[in-house]
C-alpha cells in the first residue's frame, strides 16, 4: 500500500514502502481464528464476571501460574518485541540489560518484599493502597495520573500497532486501529480482568509459538552462535555487540553510548523498579491471585519467563546484522527510524539523515534521486524482527507469526483499559460520584469506562503521531508518572515516619504546584519557583538541585521530589504538636527541631533519589 | 485457572490444535509438491511439517489433560 497521496511514476511507487509480507489465504485463516477465539472467550467469561470482584479482579482465583504468565505477558507487548529487536540491531547485546538488568531483580523485589504490602490489605489497586497509607486526596492524585497513563498507553499500543499492520501487510491503519479496538472492547468489556487474564496466556503461548522459530533458524544458517560472533565482527569491525559489561566503564566505549552506572542504578533501579514495582497494568495481575502465596510466586515465575525473552528478541536483532540481504545479496543495512519517516517518503529532511547512516554513498545518491536498485530499499531498525519472519517463515507460519504479533498488541491494550476501568470505578468514581451504588452498578459503570477508554485510546493513538518516535513517547511517560510515585510508595511502606493521612493536605499542595513544574516552563523559574516554595517550608533552605546543576528533566523531578519531602517533614512536627494541646507552648522551638528532623531526613532521602534520576538521566539520553 | 470452569490451557490447547494441523498439513503438501514459496528461506529443513506437529502434539496434550469435567 502506498504512503503517497498521490501516485506518480513506478520510480517513486518503489519508495512508496511496499508491504513487508504478503498474506496467503493460510495466513489470513489463522488471523482470523484468533479473533475468532479471543471474542469468544470474552462471550463465554461473560456469565462469571458479574460481581465487581469478579469483573474488576478476576474473582481473586488465579494461580500462580496464570498470575505470572499474565503477568509478564501483559509487558511482553510488540511495541517491546519490535522496539528491543530493533535496539539489539542497532547496540548489540547490550539491549539485553532491560531484562536481565531492567526487570528480573525488580520482579523478584515485588514478589519477595511488597505483595504482602499489596495483597494483605486486600487494594482493588495502587492508588487503593495510597488511600489506606495516605489518605483520599493521594488515592485521588495517584488515580487521575494512572487512569492518563494507562489510555495514552493504550493509545501508543494502538498506533503502533497500526504502523506496524501497515509497513508488514499494508493494511489502512484506520482499519487496523477499528479491528483491533473492536475486538479489544468486546472481550474486555464482557470478561472483565478474567479475560485479559486469558487473553494474556494465549498472547504468551502464541509468541513463544509464533516467534520462536526466527532465532533457531536463524542460528541455523549463520552457523551458530560462533559464527554469528564471527560474522557480527567482520560486518561491524567490532566485538563490542557481543559484550554486556565490558565496554561500560565509558560512555564511548560502547554502541548504546552507556556508563554501568546508569544500568546499574537508572535502569536497575529507578527505571525498572518505578516500572514493575508500581505500574498498576502489570501489579493487577498478581493481585487476583487466589493466595498471599500465590501472589508472591507469581512474579517469581515471571521473571523466570522474563529471563528467556532476550532469545526470542535481542538474538533476531543480532541475527538480522549478519542475515538480513538485499535481493542483489549484498548486506541489507536499516537505518533509524526519523532517517526512514524523512526519506518515506521523500523530504527535505531526508538528506542530512541519511549522511549519518552506514548507507554506501552510492546507495544513498540512488534513495535521494529516487532511483530504484536492489540497496535502495529502506527499512528502519524496528522492522528487523518482521523482516526476519519474512525471511524463514511461509504460509500458515508467517500468520502464526503476524497474529504474535497482533496479540502481543491487543494484549497491551486490553492490560490498559482493563487497568483503567478499574482505577477509574474504584478509585475515582466510587469515593468521589457515587458511594452508594451497588456492586451491580459498578460492574456497569466498569464496562461503560471500558467502551470510554477505548474510544479515548483512539483520539491518543492519533495524538502520538505527532511525537518523535513512539519510545521517546513511552519514556516521557514512564518520566511524568512512574518515578515520583515509586519514591512515594516505597516510603509509604518502609518509612514509618514518612507522612501519614494527616498530610495529604500539603502533599496534595505539593503535586497541585509541582506538576506545572514539571511541564516545562524556563529553568530559572522553575528553580526560582522552586526554590520560594522551599524556603517558605522548610525555613530558608534552598531548592538541592540548583547547587547540583541537574539536567532539565532531573532537576524538574528532583525539585518536586525534594519539595515534597520538605512539606512532608514539616507536616510530621505539625500533626504531632496539634495532637498535644500542652505543647503549644513551646511551639516554636519544637516545631523548628521537628521540621529540621524531617527536613534531614527528607534531604538525605532526596539526595539518594537525585542520584537516582541523575544517573537515569545518563541512561535515558 | 483455580475455581470452576473451563481452565485457560483447554482453550490454549484447542487454539495449538487447530494452528498445528493447518501448519502441519500446509507442511506435508509443500513436502509432497515441492513448490516452496519462493522468498523462503531453509525450505529443504521442511519447518512447517516439525513445528505444526510440535504445535499439534503440545495442544493434545493440554486438550486431554485440562479437558473440562476431569477430575484433578
Amino acid at each position: 500500500m502506498s504512503f503517497l497521496k498521490a501516485p506518480a511514476s513506478p520510480a517513486l511507487l518503489a519508495f512508496s514502502a511496499a508491504p513487508l509480507a504478503h498474506l496467503r489465504s493460510l495466513d489470513i485463516a489463522v488471523i482470523a481464528i484468533y479473533f475468532a477465539m479471543v471474542i469468544w472467550i470474552g462471550f463465554y467469561l461473560k456469565g462469571r464476571s458479574n460481581t465487581g470482584e469478579e469483573f474488576f479482579m478476576a474473582g481473586r482465583e488465579m494461580t500462580a501460574w496464570i498470575a505470572g504468565l499474565s503477568f509478564v505477558s501483559a509487558n511482553l507487548g510488540s511495541l517491546e518485541l519490535m522496539g528491543w529487536a530493533g535496539s539489539a540491531y542497532q547496540y548489540g547485546i547490550l539491549a539485553t540489560h532491560w531484562y536481565w538488568v531492567g526487570a528480573i531483580p525488580a520482579m523478584l523485589f515485588l514478589g519477595l518484599v511488597m505483595m504482602p504490602f499489596y495483597y494483605v490489605c486486600k487494594t482493588h489497586s495502587v492508588p487503593g493502597y495510597l488511600n489506606l497509607r495516605y489518605g483520599e486526596h493521594a488515592r485521588v492524585l495517584a488515580a487521575i495520573s494512572f487512569a492518563t497513563e494507562m489510555i495514552l498507553m493504550s493509545g501508543v499500543n494502538m498506533f503502533a500497532m497500526a504502523v506496524v499492520m501497515k509497513v508488514v501487510l499494508g493494511w489502512s491503519m484506520t482499519f487496523s486501529i477499528v479491528v483491533s479496538a473492536c475486538a479489544v472492547t468486546l472481550y474486555v468489556a464482557l470478561g472483565g480482568l478474567r479475560s485479559a487474564i486469558f487473553n494474556e496466556v494465549l498472547q504468551f503461548v502464541l509468541i513463544w509459538g509464533g516467534a520462536l522459530l526466527v532465532p533457531i533458524l536463524g542460528l541455523i544458517q549463520a552457523g551458530g552462535v560462533d559464527g554469528l560472533k564471527r560474522q557480527i565482527i567482520a560486518n561491524m569491525h567490532s566485538d563490542s555487540y557481543f559484550h554486556l559489561w565490558r565496554d561500560t566503564a565509558h560512555f564511548a566505549d560502547n554502541p548504546m553510548g552507556v556508563h554501568w552506572t546508569g544500568i546499574v542504578f537508572g535502569l536497575g533501579f529507578a527505571i525498572s523498579f518505578g516500572y514493575w514495582c508500581t505500574d498498576f497494568l502489570v501489579v493487577q495481575r498478581v493481585l487476583a491471585a487466589h493466595n498471599l502465596r500465590a501472589a508472591r510466586m507469581a512474579p517469581i515465575i515471571g521473571s523466570f519467563f522474563k529471563m528467556a525473552v532476550p532469545f526470542i528478541v535481542i538474538l533476531p536483532g543480532l541475527l538480522g546484522l549478519v542475515l538480513l540481504q538485499n535481493p542483489d545479496g549484498s548486506r541489507m543495512q536499516l537505518i533509524p527510524q526519523d532517517t526512514w519517516k524523512a526519506c518515506v517518503p521523500m523530504s527535505s529532511d531526508c538528506a542530512p539523515l541519511l549522511k549519518q547512516t552506514s548507507l554506501s554513498p552510492a546507495v544513498q545518491k540512488d534513495v535521494l534521486n529516487q532511483k530504484e536498485g536492489p540497496q535502495s530499499d529502506l527499512h528502519s531498525y524496528n522492522e528487523v524482527l518482521p523482516l526476519m519472519m519474512v525471511r524463514y517463515l511461509g504460509p500458515g507460519l508467517l500468520g502464526l507469526g503476524i497474529t504474535a504479533l497482533i496479540a502481543g498488541f491487543m494484549s497491551g491494550m486490553a492490560g490498559n483499559v482493563s487497568a483503567f476501568s478499574t482505577v477509574w470505578t474504584y478509585d475515582l468514581y466510587k469515593p468521589l460520584i457515587n458511594k452508594k451504588g451497588t456492586d451491580n452498578h459498578y460492574v456497569m459503570v466498569g464496562r461503560l469506562s471500558i467502551v470510554f477508554g477505548v474510544l479515548v485510546s483512539i483520539g491518543a493513538g492519533y495524538l502520538v503521531q505527532r511525537s518523535h518516535g513512539i519510545m521517546d513517547y513511552v519514556q516521557a511517560l514512564f518520566s511524568i508518572f512512574i518515578a515520583p510515585l515509586l519514591a512515594t510508595i516505597l516510603l509509604g511502606m518502609f518509612w514509618k515516619r514518612h507522612p501519614n493521612r494527616r498530610l495529604s493536605g500539603p502533599a496534595l499542595r505539593h503535586h497541585l504546584f509541582g506538576e506545572p513544574l514539571r511541564m516545562g516552563p524556563p529553568l530559572s523559574r522553575q528553580a526560582g519557583l522552586c526554590g520560594a516554595f522551599a524556603r517558605r517550608q522548610a525555613d530558608g533552605r534552598k531548592c538541592l538541585s540548583r547547587a547540583v546543576g541537574l539536567s532539565f528533566h532531573s532537576h524538574r523531578h528532583f525539585c518536586g521530589q525534594y519539595v515534597y519531602q520538605a512539606q512532608a517533614g514539616g507536616g510530621v512536627g505539625r500533626s504531632r504538636l496539634w495532637r498535644d494541646p500542652a505543647a503549644q507552648g513551646r511551639a516554636g522551638p519544637v516545631l523548628q527541631k521537628r521540621v529540621a528532623v524531617g527536613d534531614a531526613g527528607g534531604v538525605h532521602l532526596c539526595g539518594a533519589q537525585h542520584f537516582v534520576l541523575v544517573a537515569s538521566f545518563f541512561f535515558l539520553r | 485457572m483455580h475455581g470452576s470452569g473451563i481452565p485457560i490451557w483447554f482453550f490454549i490447547g484447542v487454539l495449538l490444535v487447530t494452528y498445528g494441523l493447518m501448519i502441519l498439513g500446509y507442511g506435508v503438501y509443500e513436502w509432497h509438491t515441492g513448490s516452496y514459496p519462493p522468498l523462503v528461506e531453509l525450505t529443504n529443513l521442511h519447518t512447517p511439517v516439525w513445528w505444526g506437529g510440535l504445535l499439534t502434539a503440545l495442544g493434545v496434550l493440554y486438550v486431554v489433560k485440562f479437558r473440562p469435567g476431569r477430575v484433578r
